[in-house]
């Protein structure tokens, strides 16, 4: 399926094997796979995982340093979990690639990427519709936000900075 | 009040910009309908009975003279001359034209003002005590957290798709005004042994189909904790909060489901692995926003205002408006003043345009400047010299909002129900109209005195009928509009849901019905007992006896 990043279209080189088993050097495994697929890889070959929105970030949390990616299902674009998901996996110190997976729509993408999302694998039907033009604007639209601890800039943070500026 | 910096302004306006581009893109089909529809929800715009809706965020209720002055504008040019003050401070316009909404975005923006989060699910425009900065309870004013919360939950990148809307209320006084417990998260600002500010946290209060009374999870927030307790709050909610049915994703059924201890248990398990600090706004920030808030310059005054006391003695109608509609205000020789939009025959909460202007110039002219929504349906002059008193209310009564009601039985709280509501089984404006007319004199309200009627159109419960000391909820049964009357709701500090007195009467009978309730009380109250009291002391049954009588009587 189309994916992309903040930086546009990408290349998906990552093969879909739920149960692990398939010889490619970078595997996408089903959660309840996840334990067999590490203990096996004797090959060098990368584990990544594809996790429902009910699972537990606690869950993954024996495996983080393990994996390099974390795929985290949005069964619909309105069910907002997968963000709590990934701002939990980034705050127990997953360094590798999150990438939502599912009908998201790019007045999302801002918000997915201050979670901590890397990228978006998009339904065909959606990625037809929404071309990632759309994507990259919607990601520019609103320069700042409030929160901070979500992405690199936010606007307490520059308060702060003018305040000290002018000190 | 708050003014906005460079950054406050910006974003608003760059959420402006982005609407119109949520538009073009709903246009060329790159949105589907299902796509779009929560995107303009999240801005504010319905799609009602007749038209387009428009809601507008008053934070806190708090407005300037410019900002209502603009709403007199939007009203004029882009409404039908009027528009609505709804129970969560906001004002809505009934009859916008969906090409017309960005161009009045444009317009808020110029005045500070937005739309952003006024519906969806999301967390939404944040209420707190209109009494704010005067009342005399009060441990630290509400609006400086309240605007540090609107700041925090504003296009929240984690918290812009929950389960269900999230409504957060914060008061600073021992009396609560602003509902707290009736609320997703109620805030109650207090002072600990120590002598420390803090937080009582509530969780999972709420009207609706499901009424439910907040429950206490924390007795003492530090508050510099505030921001990650609530970060804590709605993660552990987003993640856990129903998703599988619509009515029961409020954090309510969650708390009842799990229970209160369970919620708390999560909620302060996540906090423990929150860097707080990080999270915080610094302290400076803090009081960057409190500034903004403090004390006007009051003048020294008399507590006892000669011009005032004069005037109350020669003209009787003045002062009953001043006994009615008066608060008691922290300085002495000021007073808060209630401007009642309960007009007898008035919709609740309407406001026409021209009224609106004179308002402004009256909070201009005498009241430094500002004006409050209160979630009862009326407005604040929250700073009037008691001397400028009578001014204001000859004013008031030539633009007929010199009504003498504020909490008395006329003071109906109603939402708009059937005549624009999507959502509503029967009318609420029409009901309120007639009780207003059944109980419009003035010496029998007075004589009835403190007592809340509010009136739901549908179980949604937007005229918060579950906590009206009587309420009324509009349902339709077999084709017929039907009125389920409940009595011993209670919107204080001492919250409590109302009970069923019976089953339902059609919109005609209502006013008998309420007659024959309030006989009840006058009959049996003791010296100055109020209605609300009397229900506690009396209890249901002989409300219940005489609310039948008719009701059940053989034609």
């Amino acid at each position: 399926m189309p994916l992309l990043d903040r930086n546009g279209s990408k290349l998906d080189d990552w093969t879909i094997s739920e149960d692990g088993t398939a010889d490619a050097p970078r595997i996408l495994v089903a959660f309840e796979h996840l334990k067999d697929a590490l203990a096996g890889n004797g090959r060098g070959r990368r584990i990544g995982v594809a996790i429902a929105n009910t699972v537990k970030a606690d869950a993954l949390a024996p495996f983080l340093n393990d994996i390099d990616l974390v795929s985290i299902a949005f069964p619909a674009y309105g069910d907002g979990r997968g963000f709590s998901i990934a701002k939990q996996l980034r705050h127990a110190g997953f360094k590798g690639t999150l990438r939502a997976a599912g009908p998201l729509i790019a007045d999302q993408f801002a918000y997915a990427l201050a979670c901590g999302f890397d990228e978006i694998d998009l339904p065909q039907a959606q990625a037809a519709r929404q071309p990632v033009e759309q994507w990259v604007h919607a990601a520019a639209s609103i320069s700042n936000t409030y929160q901070r601890g979500f992405g690199a800039e936010n606007i307490l943070d520059a308060r702060h900075a003018a305040r000290l500026a002018r000190k | 009040m708050y003014r906005y910096d460079e950054f406050d302004a910006r974003l608003v306006r760059e959420r402006v910009a982005q609407f119109r581009d949520q538009v073009a893109r709903r246009l060329d089909g790159s949105l589907s309908e299902d796509e779009f529809k929560p995107l303009r929800l999240k801005n504010g715009v319905y799609l009602q009975l007749h038209a387009y809706m428009l809601r507008i965020a008053v934070p806190y209720g708090t407005l300037s003279s410019r900002q209502l002055r603009q709403l007199a504008l939007i009203g004029e040019k882009y409404d039908r001359g009027y528009g609505h003050f709804t129970t969560r401070t906001n004002m809505q316009f009934n009859w916008p034209r969906l090409r017309d909404v960005p161009e009045i975005l444009d317009l808020l923006a110029d005045v500070e003002m937005h739309c952003i989060q006024t519906s969806g699910n999301c967390i939404r425009n944040v209420t707190a005590d209109h009494f704010a900065g005067i009342a005399a309870d009060e441990i630290e004013d509400p609006r400086p957290t309240a605007e540090l919360i609107r700041q925090w939950s504003s296009l929240h990148p984690e918290f812009d798709y929950l389960p269900r809307k999230f409504k957060i209320a914060v008061t600073g006084a021992e009396h609560d005004r602003a509902v707290v417990r009736a609320h997703d998260i109620g805030l109650r600002i207090l002072r600990n042994a120590k002598g420390e500010i803090g937080y009582e946290v509530m969780v999972g209060g709420g009207l609706g189909r499901t009424p439910m009374i907040a429950k206490t999870i924390r007795s003492f927030l530090p508050k510099a904790d505030l921001l990650a307790y609530l970060e804590a709050v709605l993660r552990v909610y987003n993640l856990e909060g129903r998703r599988d049915n619509k009515y029961k994703a409020r954090v309510k059924i969650m708390v009842h489901e799990i229970g209160a201890e369970e919620f708390a248990r999560r909620v302060e398990a996540e906090f423990a692995r929150l860097d707080g600090p990080a999270i915080a706004a610094d302290p400076e920030e803090v009081a960057r926003i409190a500034a903004y808030f403090a004390s006007p310059a009051y003048e020294t005054l008399p507590a006892r205002a000669s011009g005032f006391e004069a005037a109350k003695a020669e003209n009787r109608a003045f002062a009953t408006w001043a006994s009615v509609n008066l608060f008691t205000h922290k300085v002495p020789g000021y007073a808060a003043a209630v401007i009642s939009l309960k007009g007898i025959g008035d919709a609740p909460g309407d406001i026409t345009s021209a009224q609106m202007r004179v308002v402004a110039d009256l909070a201009e002219t005498y009241s430094l400047d500002e004006l409050r929504i209160t979630h009862a349906q009326n407005i604040v002059l929250p700073y009037v010299k008691k001397d400028d008193l009578f001014v204001v209310s000859q004013t008031l009564v030539e633009v007929g909002l010199a009504t003498a009601n504020a909490g008395l039985i006329t003071d109906i709280i109603a939402c708009p129900g059937l005549d624009y509501c999507s959502l509503a089984t029967a009318r609420s404006i029409p009901i309120a109209q007639a009780l207003a007319h059944r109980f419009a004199d003035e010496k029998r309200q007075l004589e009835i005195g403190e007592l809340n009627i509010k009136i739901s159109g549908c179980i949604n419960a937007c005229g918060h009928h579950h906590v009206g000391h009587i309420g009324i909820l509009g349902l339709e049964k077999s084709g017929q509009e039907s009125y389920q009357i409940t009595l011993g709701g209670d919107a204080t500090e001492t919250a409590a849901i109302g009970e069923i007195l019976g089953p339902g009467v059609p919109a005609d009978d209502v006013p008998d019905a309420i007659e024959r309730i309030v006989s009840v009380y006058l009959a049996q109250r003791t010296s100055g007992e109020t209605f609300i009291e009397a229900v506690r002391r009396l209890g249901l049954a002989p409300f219940k006896a005489a609310f039948l009588e008719k009701t059940h009587a053989p034609a």
